[in-house]
């Protein structure tokens, strides 16, 4: 009876099976997030014990950092100029390579392709290279007669656009979300609407977008996420600082150099809770406002 | 899309095909830069064609630095990227079949971990890592880049229930009636039927793993036993001013085995990203 119920038991059987998850969630999240809770209300060095300070950390974060304040700065700015670039080009190439014609998996391969290899150092360190004073871009533009000595990287103006462009570059995963999604479009309904005389803009608006914004909503909610979390290229382009003059420090980078530069594990901890409240709040607006521009089918049906 | 509109080919090839070369003009720069003499390569920015071959960009690069070569950061990454990945898709398959084939007490509770632990950003878990892997003196092991992966990745569990439950139970039923108690079910009737799904995330680990620099730039700081990310970022601080042909050489080895598996899998990854929203 009892070897019988260690085979069949629902109970028994799922959590044998789904144990690993279960122990590491305990272990490496769940354990590692309420002790993060607790250090952000703390002085903690990792070397000497936590000190409890209460709200210290976060009335600096607020009031008296004014690192912290171009950090969010420069974050924002990225987010909100990469994020929305990376899904226009996404849309714009998946409607382009929504045809069947031959070579179309060479061009798909090739879209794909920065964004296969574009969290690697290598790449980081390429595009370094490309907006040096030396560089790929420069050559280009001397080519075309403008002859400029400027380093995109090391200007504080530019800067933080080269990293918004290296993002932007690497739309590829983003596309093939919604090239899966086109093709889940029935033609029937285009070739219905040319007949009822709606042309090319007509369809964009009326078929294509309405039937995409779910997979848009999608990609929209899981790009924020992965901007708001950048860290490898604005550390190896500025090679750790965040500079010239803080303009590269997006918050994942300070707050690293807060924990593992400054050791001020306490302030990093509470700057890590600011910036999940923020994104939890950024993901809930973007859900809500999904009400009124996503479209889901079936809709009414269930 | 539309069936009835008549596209012109050549223009359509030369939008479409000169869009995708300006895309991969950074690589093939890289690539081409790796070939070429060290005086060459912002002289001539643009060019992709060097005047000689350099190959021994290759040779001078590979020797990397403090007295350890890019054998040694190949090695350690493929050690990472292999037993990472083993880890992460074997525990995450199990993990899935519990979630995708059992009702537990308790499961859409678990489930709703699983999906938290998914969007939950890692800077907040991070400094509470760093802290228990230092007392249990894991620092300086391949042991937090690694241990974490044999728990389960919340994506690659995600991936893989779809994955079951597109399978039909009659199936499961079927092997009941054959005496198969559910164990063997995982076994036999499962586990052969999601080896895309495995596929699938066998590649993304190996790739996520093997890009990884968060996670060795915290826990790895003896030049031994740096993987190639870590390795890039220090040579690049040690030599970039004298040496950027071994620099873009190397850079361009990093990625080779990336693009090799990423030849050979196309058709796997391209799915899974299409139907889970994986990034690459």
């Amino acid at each position: 009876m009892k070897l019988k119920n260690w085979k069949e038991s629902d109970n028994i059987v799922g959590y044998v099976f789904t144990s690993p998850f279960i122990l590491g969630f305990l272990i490496f999240t769940l354990y590692p997030i309420l002790s993060s809770l607790y250090y952000s209300f703390t002085d903690y060095n990792l070397f000497d014990k936590p000190n409890f300070i209460g709200f210290d950390n976060f009335e600096k974060i607020f009031t008296g950092d004014p690192k912290i304040m171009k950090s969010f700065q420069v974050t924002f700015t990225y987010v909100f100029g990469s994020v929305p670039m990376r899904l226009a080009f996404a849309l714009i190439v998946a409607m382009l390579l929504n045809k069947a014609i031959s070579g179309i998996g060479l061009y798909r391969s090739a879209y794909y392709l920065p964004s296969l290899i574009g969290g690697s150092v290598a790449v980081s360190i390429m595009w370094s290279q490309i907006f040096g004073d030396k560089g790929l871009l420069n050559g280009f533009l001397g080519l075309i007669g403008i002859e400029t000595s400027t380093n995109w990287i090391g200007n504080p103006g530019t800067a933080l656009w080269t990293l918004v462009a290296l993002s932007a570059w690497q739309f590829g995963s983003s596309m093939l979300i919604f090239l899966a999604g086109l093709k889940n479009i029935p033609i029937s309904y285009y070739e219905a609407a040319s007949v009822d005389g709606a042309n090319a803009f007509h369809r964009f608006f009326k078929i294509t977008l309405p039937l995409l914004s779910p997979v848009i909503l999608f990609n929209l909610i899981m790009q924020t996420i992965s901007a708001f979390m950048t860290f490898t290229p604005a550390y190896i382009i500025s090679r750790g600082e965040g500079g010239p003059l803080d303009n590269t420090l997006l918050y994942s980078l300070y707050l690293y150099r807060q924990a593992f530069q400054f050791y001020d594990m306490g302030y990093a901890s509470a700057m890590a809770w600011v910036m999940l409240i923020i994104i939890g709040l950024i993901t809930l607006l973007i859900f809500q406002s999904s009400k009124l521009w996503v479209h889901y089918e079936s809709k009414g049906e269930r | 899309m539309s069936t009835k509109r008549k596209f012109k080919p050549f223009g359509y090839h030369l939008l479409v095909g000169g869009l995708a070369l300006a895309m991969i003009y950074p690589i093939l720069w890289m690539v081409a830069s790796s070939l070429k003499p060290n005086d060459e390569i912002f002289s001539r920015a643009y060019s992709l064609i060097p005047s000689t071959l350099a190959f021994e960009n290759y040779k001078t690069g590979w020797q990397g630095f403090a007295g350890t070569s890019f054998g040694t950061f190949f090695k350690n990454s493929f050690i990472i990227a292999v037993i990472s990945t083993l880890g992460a898709v074997v525990s995450s398959a199990l993990v899935a079949y519990g979630f995708g084939r059992t009702n537990f007490f308790g499961k859409n509770f678990w489930f709703a971990c699983v999906m938290m632990t998914m969007m939950l950003p890692h800077d907040v878990t991070m400094i509470p890592q760093y802290v228990m892997f230092a007392k249990l003196e894991w620092l300086n092991s391949f042991k937090p880049v690694i241990v974490p992966q044999f728990f389960a990745v919340p994506f690659f569990v995600f991936l893989i229930l779809q994955f079951i439950r597109s399978i039909p139970h009659e199936l499961d039923e079927a092997a009941k009636m054959d005496g198969c108690n559910k164990y063997m079910i995982f076994f036999r009737v499962i586990v052969p039927l999601i080896v895309p799904a495995l596929v699938t995330s066998t590649i993304f680990s190996f790739y996520w793993r093997w890009d990884d620099f968060f996670a060795p730039l915290l826990y790895l700081n003896k030049p031994e036993l740096y993987p190639v990310s870590l390795a890039l970022k220090n040579f690049l601080d040690a030599e970039s001013l004298s040496n950027w042909g071994g620099m873009f050489a190397m850079s361009t080895l990093s990625l080779l085995p990336i693009v090799i598996v990423f030849f050979i899998f196309q058709k796997y990854i391209v799915e899974g990203i299409s139907t889970s929203g994986l990034k690459g």
